[in-house]
């Protein structure tokens, strides 16, 4: 049998290669290098929560659970949005375990596009949200958000892109990569621009718990008027340092639910069972799991905001997630040139804005999610690179 | 901002005035004048390293002894506690609830000195009743750092 493209499905030959592929594939070239190019938590899950994964294995719980997850789990997750995010779900009928917020991203994509259906989403963002929508047969649609507005997404940005083909609004604050979050009043416009377009929105909220400087982050289910239209990615990643757990979950109306389970059925079945035994654990003291690691993080990022400054690299305030997304334009490189350049001078990784979308050029992201002794270092090396320059 | 301060230097007392200044988004003469303050005040009460004693060629033994003491009229069991204090031999020193009264962190040259120390001198203060003698053989975690060394960064380099 002959191989070629063509024999292959044109919409996903189609797709980009990431551009964080390409640039993991120059960084595991060399040794020795410091890392500030990772999107995950440098803490080990709390110990109580692995304990509970590997108790749930004693027990002989290794086969599948319902489809939708352990109700016990779901349970807990609709009291925790309850409580933190401000919206009622129905563990029975409006809560789904997956198989990390990508799954639940995919499968909500697919349950709701028709082909030619356009989403709007915003650059820069996590590398996955354009390739999804495009494998679910829609139409990506970027619209930009700009260092100067500390990268909160407009509506002025968003009714220039908005046609009568768009289906829905994809959305993620505070966000990977530029560590950018929302004010109340932009939460509340965003769900009007949402609800006067009678668009679906679908909100990406893995970060909401890592939010700086003493503010709670607002989530889109806190707006009531959203309820019927909004469906809710959240999970255990970030928060609690669970990336190797793959667990989160959707809350969404029980109308796009059934379709969303229906792909989740036939597609994964169900999640790891061990991996939901330990995020039940999770869900016994978050509080006190998160707050260790959420102190570190703020106190990291604080270091490399004086950092940059006493640098002359020029950054917005990055008030969530762990990323700092400093403006490295006026060196004349181009993100690209300039992360592959401190790589090759300093031996340390940041992501060339690029990789999160063309308007990410002029920015690199660096992860503080990073013990501090090496971002200590990596800023000492970095100051130095860039008085080369 | 007192208690991120203590947090950092928990984990790393040689951090330097300057990133810890970074680290909480105020002065450097505010660090300075923190430390000095909480210093002054008996809260920070010294700077130690953490050593693995495993590590090292000398020879050390540590042992922890529980301690039955009669309580007295004045005081309880403060004169004694501080009685036994003021041994060198004596890391520290703790009141405890349960089935003894004192818990004492002791170390010495060598399991001969050790007894020697409990038989001679803990044992025989007027209002000692009775002595555990436990020694450590070998120390897995200390002041909340772990002594083997960690293994290297298990994540990928790079990730979205």
């Amino acid at each position: 049998m002959t191989g070629g493209h063509d024999r292959l499905a044109r919409h996903i030959v189609d797709l980009p290669k990431s551009g964080i592929r390409e640039f993991f594939d120059i960084v595991s070239t060399r040794r020795g290098v410091i890392s500030m190019a990772v999107g995950e938590p440098d803490f080990d899950t709390p110990w109580h929560i692995r304990e509970a994964a590997i108790h749930s294995l004693e027990q002989g719980c290794s086969h599948y659970t319902g489809n939708a997850g352990l109700i016990e789990l779901r349970r807990a997750i609709a009291d925790y949005v309850r409580a933190r995010f401000g919206a009622a779900y129905d563990p029975a009928h409006e809560v789904l375990v997956t198989v990390g917020a990508s799954e639940g991203l995919d499968n909500t994509l697919r349950a709701l596009l028709n082909p030619g259906d356009e989403v709007l989403y915003h650059e820069p963002c996590f590398v996955s949200y354009g390739p999804e929508i495009a494998m679910a047969h829609g139409v990506p649609v970027a619209v930009e958000t700009h260092v100067e507005d500390n990268f909160r997404l407009s509506v002025e940005a968003l009714e220039a892109k908005v046609t009568p083909r768009t289906k829905a609004l994809l959305v993620n604050f505070p966000n990977n990569p530029t560590g950018a979050v929302l004010e109340e009043a932009d939460v509340r416009a965003i769900a009007d621009f949402v609800l006067r377009h009678d668009l679906i929105l679908i909100s990406d909220e893995i970060y909401a718990e890592l939010t700086w400087d003493g503010r709670r982050h607002v989530s889109f289910a806190s707006v009531p008027a959203l309820r019927d239209r909004l469906v809710l990615l959240h999970g255990y990643s970030k928060a609690w340092a669970m990336t190797g757990f793959r667990m989160a979950y959707v809350c969404a109306p029980a109308w796009i639910m059934e379709t969303i389970l229906k792909i989740h059925q036939y597609g994964i079945m169900c999640a790891s069972t061990a991996s939901q035994y330990a995020a039940l654990e999770a869900m016994r003291q978050p509080e006190e799991d998160m707050a260790p690691m959420l102190r570190a993080y703020e106190m990291r990022r604080n270091f490399l905001r004086t950092s940059f400054a006493e640098c002359g690299i020029p950054m917005h305030n990055p008030a969530g997630a762990f990323y700092a997304f400093p403006q490295i334009a006026r060196f004349g490189l181009s993100s690209r040139e300039f992360a592959v350049r401190l790589l090759e001078a300093e031996n340390v990784a940041v992501v060339p804005g690029t990789a999160f979308g063309p308007c990410g050029e002029g920015f690199v992201r660096c992860s503080y999610a990073t013990a501090m002794e090496q971002i200590k270092e990596a800023v000492t090396r970095i100051a130095r690179f860039v008085r080369t320059l | 901002m007192v208690e991120s301060l203590l947090e950092i230097l928990r984990n790393n007392a040689k951090e330097s005035p300057a990133n810890m200044a970074k680290m909480l988004g105020v002065g450097v003469d505010e660090v300075e004048a923190t430390i000095a303050r909480l210093e002054q005040e008996g809260v920070i009460r010294g700077w130690q390293a953490i050593v693995n004693e495993d590590l090292l060629d000398g020879r050390h033994v540590t042992a922890v002894i529980e301690v039955r003491v009669t309580p007295e009229r004045e005081g309880g069991f403060n004169r004694v506690a501080e009685q036994v204090s003021r041994f060198d031999e004596v890391d520290a020193v703790y009141l405890m609830s349960g089935g003894y009264d004192l818990l004492l962190f002791v170390s010495g040259e060598s399991l001969l000195a050790v007894a020697r120390f409990v038989s001679e001198k803990l044992a025989t203060i007027h209002g000692v009743l009775s002595t555990a003698t436990h020694f450590k053989l070998k120390t897995y975690k200390q002041s909340g750092v772990l002594m083997a060394k960690p293994g290297a960064d298990a994540r990928l380099a790079v990730t979205p």
